[in-house]
């Protein structure tokens, strides 16, 4: 993410050298002028008192929920008691982290979390980017609007409700095992069944946010020169010729900036959806490093041990953005931020 | 909404194959038609089967075993069950609140703060929104935010649902790329007409920016709506939680509603009244869903090109 002050970089944080020193003192020219010449701090704070102000409620936001939070991981090195308060309770050096190391739990968590990014990079990431290309080779506009109509709504349902669409669908008492009853099988109770639990997570996350994920590529394949594909055409490309030297290299910016995201975030593989199905298919099955920090550090009130837990995970995805952008960088795509 | 710069057409208006362009083979447009129709029939299936068994009738629920596509004979009864009062009602009404309170001061909160940052010369704008650009790379993380949100004393409190997620940094980077956007000319005529800072917002940038504005908006609303986890996290009280709250606990969790709950006499059938509960959920979103697919890709790839 580069901000649009990027381009602007004329004006430099820093004043100008030695022709403003002898007219600091002069108010500044007025707006429209090529020449601007930085007035005083005092009176940029007089002139700007109405932007200051309506700066004033979101910076203490940022502050608060943001800010305080960072340096309220500092109980990931204390004894945290909540009734004395995180600014009084009495730090413990690094025993935190030592429990957690030695914490079996912990450890299966990561290598779910793990299983499950393994499991979405290989089988969603690709999904939404298979769909554009179709959906773009749909002739009929009417039929692409559809389309996109129609695999667009579950992303803006809440994992709660999905989670309940897909019981009534796939559960011992859904849909689909009322089918198979009534037609003298023996039903799937595919729900709470621990060994499909991996198919299904990545299942739900496909039918939530696949018409999410193809947005952005279908916005880069619209912007296609479509002369393009005329010359390959005329040069004897056939389809699937075209597809490869035309179509691919016109996303392939942004798919490499979507991996570099799904990389750094591959600690998270959806808090809400395996906090709603632990119950059912047990802990072993659908613990991952977000549920990990819940129970430990909020249900059962291992404070400290939790936060210690959420730290490694920030730390780690914090390395795994930077690492995977150096990557992008030295395979000359933009990545994620530029140099 | 004008003035991007690039198109922003996420299809192409193609009515017509272009001379170049190979005939399809029947084989590869049978198959097209095929994987179009299944995947459409695989998202919207789900949504058939619950509008159809929360209005379907206790007798045709007995004999199909609690699941109905087609109701013969469809009634509303579920749905004046859950809305006749008790805990489904209370949920609904503090969800609406929570949505239209949050919503409105998410909004409010996050234009102030995008308006003041998309100025140029405003002292300490820079540090500023480095420090929001550095909050789209981490996140403080579960346990210290409980802990701030819980010394701040806002447990058990509507406000721990609005407060803690009252701006979100990707949709103030929208925004202020949106405002940057208008040109400076505006912006130095309405100065020397002799607005201020205040009255440019008024009266110019946010007339022209309507449609990012409600963008932001519908994306906030169907935030506070879906809130799950923070109502989870900070309400103790099941007096009043939201309706994903209750969601989770009489449909994915399965337990029963009683008639002393919905305090009524006689039931519909349970699988009726959770069908219900889950359409409920769902109403506000369908009814949002056009105006959000009319403006969202725009917003998106606004924040997605420019941010």
């Amino acid at each position: 993410m580069t901000s649009p002050a990027t381009r602007r970089r004329p004006q430099a944080a820093s004043p100008p050298a030695s022709e403003s020193r002898t007219t600091s003192n002069s108010p500044s020219p007025g707006p429209g002028s090529q020449l601007r010449l930085r007035a005083p701090l005092r009176v940029r704070l007089r002139n700007n008192w109405v932007m200051l102000a309506l700066m004033a409620p979101g910076v203490l936001f940022f502050i608060g929920f943001f800010y305080v939070p960072m340096l309220g991981n500092v109980i990931a090195f204390q004894d945290y008691q909540p009734f004395i308060g995180f600014k009084d309770s009495p730090l413990v050096g690094l025993a935190n982290f030592q429990e957690l190391f030695a914490d079996p739990a912990f450890w299966e968590s990561v290598r779910n979390t793990l299983a499950f990014a393994a499991l979405q990079l290989i089988f969603f990431f690709p999904a939404p980017l298979a769909l554009a290309l179709l959906i773009n080779s749909l002739v009929s506009p009417r039929v692409k609007k559809f389309v996109q109509s129609v695999v667009y709504l579950p992303h803006f349902i809440s994992w709660v409700l999905v989670v309940a669409l897909f019981q009534q669908v796939l559960g011992g008492a859904g849909l689909f095992s009322n089918y198979l009853r009534d037609h003298g099988m023996s039903p799937l109770d595919v729900m709470s069944d621990p060994s499909t639990f991996p198919l299904l997570i990545t299942g739900q996350v496909i039918w939530k946010d696949i018409g999410w994920g193809m947005i952005i590529y279908l916005a880069a394949l619209a912007n296609v020169d479509q002369s393009l594909y005329e010359s390959a055409a005329v040069d004897g490309a056939g389809r699937w010729r075209r597809m490869w030297h035309v179509t691919l290299p016109a996303v392939r910016g942004v798919t490499i900036m979507l991996l570099v995201l799904r990389l750094g975030d591959v600690l998270s593989v959806g808090f809400e959806q395996f906090l709603l199905q632990r119950d059912a298919v047990g802990a072993r099955a659908a613990e991952v490093l977000d549920t990990y920090i819940y129970y430990h550090g909020v249900v059962y009130g291992d404070w400290g041990v939790g936060a210690a837990a959420g730290l490694v995970k920030g730390v780690i995805g914090a390395l795994m953005i930077w690492g995977a952008n150096k990557v992008a960088h030295a395979f000359g795509e933009h990545g994620v931020y530029s140099k | 909404m004008t003035g991007f710069g690039f198109p922003l057409r996420t299809t192409r208006a193609r009515e017509e194959r272009p001379a170049w362009e190979e005939p399809p083979t029947k084989i590869g447009s049978a198959a097209k038609a095929v994987v179009i129709t299944v995947i459409c029939a695989v998202m919207i299936l789900p949504f058939l089967t619950v509008l159809s068994t929360s209005l379907a009738s206790r007798k045709e629920i007995t004999e199909s075993g609690g699941f109905v596509l087609f109701p013969t004979d469809p009634t509303l009864e579920a749905y004046r069950t859950i809305l006749s009062g008790g805990i489904v009602s209370r949920a609904v009404v503090v969800s609406v609140l929570i949505t239209v309170v949050g919503t409105a001061l998410s909004l409010l909160t996050t234009i102030a703060l995008a308006y003041a940052l998309s100025k140029r010369g405003v002292p300490g704008s820079k540090p500023i929104l480095l420090m929001v650009l550095f909050t789209l790379l981490f996140a403080p993380g579960m346990v210290p935010m409980y802990v701030v949100v819980k010394e701040l004393g806002l447990l058990d409190s509507y406000w721990s649902l609005i407060l803690p997620v009252l701006i979100n940094a990707f949709n103030l980077v929208v925004l202020r790329a949106f405002f940057m956007n208008i040109p400076e000319e505006l912006y130095q005529a309405a100065r020397i007409d002799g607005a201020g800072d205040w009255r440019i917002l008024t009266r110019i940038v946010l007339p022209l920016s309507k449609g990012v504005v409600a963008v932001v908006g519908l994306f906030y609303a169907v935030t506070y709506w879906n809130a799950f986890f923070n109502a989870m996290l900070y309400l103790n009280d099941s007096g009043k939680w939201p309706i994903q709250l209750v969601l989770r606990t009489y449909v994915v969790q399965n337990k029963s509603m009683t008639s002393d709950q919905l305090g009524i006499a006689h039931m519909p059938p349970q699988q009726s009244l959770s069908m219900a509960v889950v359409m409920l959920a769902l109403l506000p979103i369908l009814a949002l869903f056009p105006f959000l697919q009319k403006y969202f890709t725009k917003g998106v790839l606004t924040g997605a090109i420019k941010g």
